[in-house]
């Protein structure tokens, strides 16, 4: 019993301190970004491999999403007469909720993993250690392109995944259900804020982005230089990186006054 | 360095399909721009607002040509209401605000009824005549109350009804 | 003796926890000469090359490398020093995301302001010393063992160092690819001055090449020329040199 609280009070401390170490890298790479040379020709490379790359995976579940909140709202609204909310419906659960969320989801799984596998190779086939030796930070060249394209990369992502979503809802419906293109657009047009609902869309996607960019980068970087130490990097980033996600989704919603 | 210039125009068309779907969700959906602080503002005042809201329409013969800015307790304790619609309208000192009730769930909206007079509402100038919003309970309780008053007060719906009935029966 | 050595090391002891690597290990390797680190696994002769790069710190001890201590050095301190070094890593460590050309031009990049065909020309003369021509457009991965070391080496020598420090060169070699890079260490040495450190555990191409040898048993360093190890009085480092016929038992392996 005491062994086991023990254990327990151990793990607490190992966390604390891993969170200790990613805000002492996370202060790195601040200090990093500010640092010449700008590195653009790496950092648009990273938007590529961030952003481009996951623009099928982001398109496709947008719209799949859009195509379900559709139905779901449908099938709810029909019952009280109220199907032309419809539009408001699908357009306000995903600029709040569903939109930044499980665009940071997907991201996490598709580029934060990616990230962390290839800055976890890079340490395991020596080339950090390269980059000292040619008195290169590492952290300049590698890590703070990758964070910080992935906190742009997010905003642009999620605003695709939301406006193909809404063409998911309308899809559904106005041909499918029978909704009246009209009164669909003009629910979503006055049932959303720009400073209540978009904006805070807009702050959940950037501190999602910060989020997955550091975590992925940090577990890259500290991986052990071994095959297991890469898969375990990309493993966590998924967890840590899905966890804190949505336990900030929480926070900003709660903050944000919504 | 071929394989740069065609990943750089993945990226700008990317970050520009981004910044469009980002304006699309501001501006079109999210009303960003429209009715700021260079709106004309108007004050209603109401004694009921029925569940109107900040942000409900404002509209003139069906047309959304604003919305509510603000609903606050007066010092005479009725509804202080101010609109902040289109300042291209010219609204007539005795145009007359009401509020409305649109579909089944109730959304409340205000609609404004032009008047005769040439003089035209300025920015800040308040709305004379405005019709307080229908609350269903109220009425409800006025049929109830008239039908079944003249006994001695029972307003039981039942003893009502069969007065009326009576009534007509004796007609 | 000659010139001040620009390697030193003073009674350094290095641990990875409780595992302990040297315990009072001092030696100095001399300018302009190749020295090899000779030991078996576990000896901590890579960790001594990464001790001097700065990549690890001792546990205790000092480090002089170019006249300054690079245990008391902080990372950006430590840039300065590493401009001098060059280091071959076992594995190349070239960037995977870049071609040869832009591996080599990378240093010259960063911490130069040339004009392309300045970079160009210095990228195409290492090429040409290290014998790999033609290879400018290929990734890392597309390059056999033998191209990627020397690779390497072109990479290493590209800002001009005056310590050359190379991991295990010979590993996953070829005899005949093992020749040309044994060669090929030599011809710079000789042409260019370069100090250099050189870990293997190649018997033969280390007596062949060396000036200097140290060899890392897992209680004492022991120190001298090829031959003088060679015929030592030290049955443990004759047995060594000569690859003879050991017990499994000798105890030639650290704490591995």
């Amino acid at each position: 019993m005491i062994a086991a609280i023990a254990r327990l009070g151990a793990l607490v401390i190992a966390g604390l301190e891993d969170m200790g170490r990613l805000a002492l890298f996370a202060g790195r790479v601040g200090v990093a970004v500010v640092m010449p040379p700008p590195r653009v020709r790496a950092f648009l490379d990273e938007v590529y491999k961030l952003g481009v790359l996951s623009l099928v995976i982001i398109g496709v579940s947008g719209f799949a999403v859009g195509m379900v909140l559709g139905l779901q709202g449908y099938n709810t609204l029909v019952r009280f007469g109220a199907t032309n909310s419809l539009g408001a419906v699908v357009g306000l659960s995903l600029i709040r909720e569903l939109g930044p969320v499980l665009t940071a989801l997907l991201a996490t799984g598709r580029a934060g993993s990616a990230t962390a596998a290839e800055i976890g190779t890079m340490v395991a086939t020596e080339q950090l250690d390269g980059l000292r030796m040619m008195a290169v930070d590492p952290v300049h060249l590698v890590v703070m392109p990758r964070a910080v394209a992935m906190v742009v990369v997010m905003p642009l992502l999620t605003a695709l995944f939301i406006v193909l979503g809404l063409a998911g809802g309308w899809v559904v419906g106005v041909p499918l259900m029978g909704v009246d293109a009209g009164a669909y657009m003009a629910s979503l047009e006055s049932a959303v804020d720009f400073r209540d609902d978009v904006l805070g869309c807009g702050l959940k996607a950037v501190v999602f982005g910060v989020l997955v960019g550091l975590i992925a980068t940090f577990r890259g970087y500290t991986s052990e230089p071994t095959s297991a130490g890469v898969s375990t990097a990309t493993t966590t980033t998924v967890v840590v990186a899905s966890v804190s996600i949505l336990i900030c989704d929480y926070f900003i919603t709660a903050l944000w006054g919504v | 360095m071929g394989q740069s210039s065609g990943r750089d125009l993945a990226v700008g068309c990317f970050v520009l399909l981004g910044l469009a779907a980002i304006a699309y969700l501001s501006v079109t959906i999210g009303g960003l721009g429209s009715n700021g602080p260079t709106g004309l503002r108007l004050v209603a005042h109401f004694d009921e607002i029925g569940g109107l809201k900040p942000r409900a329409a404002v509209v003139i013969s069906g047309v959304k040509v604003g919305q509510v800015e603000s609903i606050t307790l007066g010092e005479d304790y009725r509804a202080r209401v101010v609109l902040n619609v289109d300042p291209s309208l010219a609204l007539p000192v005795d145009s007359t605000a009401s509020i409305m009730t649109a579909g089944v769930l109730g959304d409340r909206y205000v609609s404004l009824q032009l008047g005769g007079e040439t003089e035209i509402l300025k920015d800040g100038d308040a709305i004379d005549f405005t019709e307080s919003a229908v609350v269903l309970e109220r009425v409800l309780g006025k049929i109830v109350h008239n039908v079944g008053g003249g006994d001695d007060g029972d307003s039981s719906s039942g003893n009502g009804k069969q007065d009326e009935s009576s009534k007509e029966g004796g007609e | 003796m000659e010139a001040e050595p620009h390697v030193r090391l003073r009674h350094v002891r290095m641990a990875f926890g409780s595992r302990r690597v040297f315990d009072d290990l001092s030696c100095a390797f001399a300018p302009g000469k190749v020295s090899v680190v000779l030991g078996g696994s576990g000896s901590g002769k890579s960790t001594m090359l990464r001790l001097i790069a700065g990549l690890v710190r001792p546990t205790a001890g000092e480090i002089w490398v170019c006249g300054e201590d690079v245990t008391r050095l902080s990372e950006r301190a430590l840039g300065r020093v590493r401009r001098k070094l060059g280091m071959m890593f076992q594995n190349g460590a070239l960037l995977d995301s870049l071609t040869v050309f832009d591996n080599l031009a990378f240093p010259l990049r960063e911490h130069r302001a040339l004009p392309p065909q300045a970079i160009a020309d210095a990228v195409h003369r290492r090429l040409h010393d290290v014998g790999l021509e033609g290879v400018d457009a290929l990734l890392p991965r597309q390059l056999s063992g033998g191209m990627t070391k020397r690779a390497a080496l072109a990479r290493a020598l590209m800002m001009d160092p005056v310590v050359l420090l190379c991991d295990e060169p010979f590993s996953g070699l070829d005899p005949i690819s093992l020749r040309r890079v044994e060669d090929l260490l030599l011809r710079v040495n000789r042409e260019q001055g370069i100090t250099m450190i050189v870990v293997s555990h190649h018997i033969a191409s280390t007596v062949r090449m060396a000036d200097n040898v140290v060899l890392l048993l897992p209680d004492r360093a022991v120190e001298g020329p090829p031959a003088a190890l060679l015929d030592s009085d030290d049955a443990l480092v004759r047995a060594f040199m000569r690859e003879e016929d050991v017990a499994a038992d000798t105890p030639f392996e650290g704490t591995a």
